[in-house]
């Protein structure tokens, strides 16, 4: 985890605080992510995901949501400690984002190219000619003809909306993409296609990616770490290869456990038995605790640090040391 | 687009000829006989009667109503029985004036009701937010003649800023307009905001702010634009309804507009002028809804796509 850092999130606390109640959205986050790297961050739904990242753009909505705690270093720099014209200027021309439902993430009323050459003319001194130009040319590079810039968003399928959003979200070549599920409001056939030309693209822009789903088929696709996040917290945190191979924490067995194999008879699925904890009321100890087949009477008590399985693979886990990482 | 104002303009035919059937027979079944107000209660049987047939007042419901179509359709519309002139040139001099007070109260209830819909919109649940909303409360339940007679008192009597009444200059329309328009700039900024508050929420606001636009902008250019469907219905309706409805400003003021000819009209059985009237203000208010659709088309593509 050592190196040149472009990404490095630390002890982050996010917290939604409304009337009666605080949410604790995100406890003690820690994450960190290289120059042209591609983290994959999964969990369930509830799980800080989105809050994370959106934190490090800054676009919670406050109120309710509150930064508590915590440092977002961006080549350095803390994100949280700048003003909101600096941070303006980082939005979209160093980081940018690609929302979860492309049916809602494009203005209705305005055309497709108006959108983009709008981010093109905000970061880059250019006429506005140009920029729509520079748009087109964008639309092009995601596979949409050009002439199609002067239609609006629902002129076009959901795959291509996607695509628009993509263009848009690299049409000033970010160094960091945040990628919210991207997929998952797209049909199976149309999925592939998008993270084809994501690949594709990250690849030609040599773009750092954190890539949010809770599809272990993705991430074992385009991934080179991956961060394992339940109630607010990352329980593991590794290389693919590791998170793959080597499970630590019973949390990411459960969600392996919930994939079908094809090559086995499989009659049923294991799945995670419970619910995910009410994030106004976690529980003491391990937040897993309640759910885990493993769990102890010190898993009830005491909040597990992340213990060090081998270079650069962290597991949150009391057990992770006994080898209850290796039966189940 | 230009085939859909065509059609909306060809449906105004049978709607305007319901007004008038309605209009006519209303006229027709109320009791009361405008020789009364003309003649006096001392003129004698034969005048009365000479003066009825004057005025084709005798004959049968379908037979008067047969007379007073034919002449609508070559663009007679009657003579007013109190001034002798063409029911046209009464409303000439009349609606222009409603028009005028209709358009002020509306341009200033917009301005006011669209502004503090939106900051009230970004600043939900603040100091600021609740006092636009309370006031707006009082605004709405506020009769407008009651804060005419108010402003009047204030504006007129105690400080002596602005004329009472009369209507030949801009200085008499103001009053009467923001009395006029309070009413609809309230119920245009809870509109406003709650539209706005709406749109605010959605992933394409998100999208613009993680652009790196600024947050003005982000409302402006993004937010407003989608909130905007639901205003122009408010603004439109508000428009039709004090193009029409003006008549107790109208009287208060001492204002020559159509409300108050209409009243006078009402009161005197003076028919072709309630005739006349109705119609017009029915055409304004179906012209003003006719606006109405071709802005939402002009503000919103998706609804421009339906009009092909």
């Amino acid at each position: 985890m050592n190196g040149d850092k472009l990404l490095e999130i630390k002890n982050l606390t996010v917290h939604y605080e409304s009337f009666d109640a605080t949410v604790h959205a995100v406890e003690n986050l820690n994450l960190s992510l290289r120059h042209g790297e591609t983290l994959g961050l999964v969990g369930e739904t509830g799980a800080g995901k989105t809050t994370t990242v959106k934190s490090v753009m800054r676009i919670l909505p406050d109120p309710p949501a509150k930064i508590v705690s915590g440092e977002i270093l961006f080549d350095g720099q803390d994100l949280l400690k700048l003003s909101v014209k600096e941070m303006r200027k980082i939005r979209g021309k160093q980081i940018s984002m690609i929302f979860q439902d492309p049916m809602t993430s494009l203005n209705p009323v305005m055309t497709v190219a108006e959108q983009i050459a709008e981010v093109i003319r905000l970061h880059e001194k250019c006429s506005k000619k140009d920029a729509h130009k520079k748009a087109c040319d964008m639309l092009e590079l995601v596979g949409i003809r050009p002439e199609r810039g002067s239609d609006y968003p629902h002129q076009f399928s959901g795959g291509m909306k996607q695509r628009v959003v993509i263009a848009m979200a690299l049409a000033c070549n970010p160094r960091f993409l945040i990628a919210d599920e991207p997929t998952t409001a797209l049909d199976v056939t149309i999925q592939a296609q998008v993270l084809e030309l994501m690949k594709r693209l990250k690849a030609q822009y040599q773009t750092a990616m954190i890539m949010i789903t809770h599809d272990l088929g993705i991430v074992a696709d385009i991934c080179d770490y991956v961060a394992i996040m339940y109630a607010g917290e990352v329980v593991e945190y590794g290389t693919r290869e590791h998170i793959f191979n080597h499970t630590g924490h019973p949390y990411t067995r459960g969600l392996f456990a919930c994939i079908p194999d094809i090559f086995t008879d499989q009659n049923e699925l294991e799945p995670i038995n419970g619910l995910t904890p009410d994030p106004t009321q976690l529980p003491e100890g391990c937040r897993f605790h309640p759910r885990c087949p493993h769990a102890t009477e010190r898993c009830a008590k005491e909040h597990p640090e992340n213990i060090e399985l081998a270079p650069g693979h962290f597991v949150a886990c009391h057990l992770a040391n006994k080898g209850g990482n290796e039966n189940a | 687009m230009l085939k859909y104002i065509v059609r909306r303009l060809l449906m105004l035919i049978p709607v305007l000829l319901g007004v008038i059937l309605v209009v006519f027979t209303l006229m027709y079944i109320t009791p009361g006989d405008p020789v009364d107000s003309l003649l006096g209660d001392n003129a004698t049987p034969e005048a009365r009667e000479a003066l009825r047939e004057e005025l084709g007042l005798n004959g049968g419901y379908f037979q008067r109503f047969y007379n007073y179509i034919t002449r609508l359709l070559r663009g007679d519309m009657g003579i007013c029985y109190a001034t002798n002139l063409n029911v046209a040139t009464r409303i000439a001099q009349t609606f222009p004036n409603t028009v005028k007070l209709a358009t002020f109260a509306v341009v200033f209830a917009v301005i006011l009701g669209l502004s503090f819909g939106v900051i009230s919109a970004i600043k939900q649940y603040s100091f600021l937010d609740n006092l636009v909303m309370s006031v707006s409360m009082i605004g709405v339940s506020m009769p407008s003649f009651w804060c005419g007679l108010l402003l009047m008192l204030l504006f007129c009597v105690q400080l002596n800023w602005l004329p009472a009444s009369g209507f030949d200059s801009f200085a008499c329309v103001i009053l009467p307009g923001v009395s006029l328009g309070l009413n609809s700039a309230a119920s245009i900024a809870r509109m406003t905001r709650s539209s706005m508050l709406e749109v605010i929420r959605q992933d394409y606001i998100s999208t613009a702010r993680a652009k790196g636009q600024s947050e003005f902008r982000v409302i402006m250019d993004h937010a407003l634009k989608n909130a905007l469907i639901p205003v122009i219905t408010t603004v439109g309706m508000q428009f039709g309804l004090l193009l029409g409805g003006a008549v107790l400003i109208e009287s208060i003021f001492s204002i020559p507009g159509v409300g108050k000819m209409m009243v006078d009209a009402i009161k005197a059985r003076n028919y072709p002028i309630v005739q006349g009237g109705v119609l017009v203000i029915a055409l304004a208010f179906c012209l003003v809804n006719l606006v109405v659709d071709i802005l939402y088309a002009y503000v919103d593509p998706r609804i421009r796509s339906q009009y092909k």
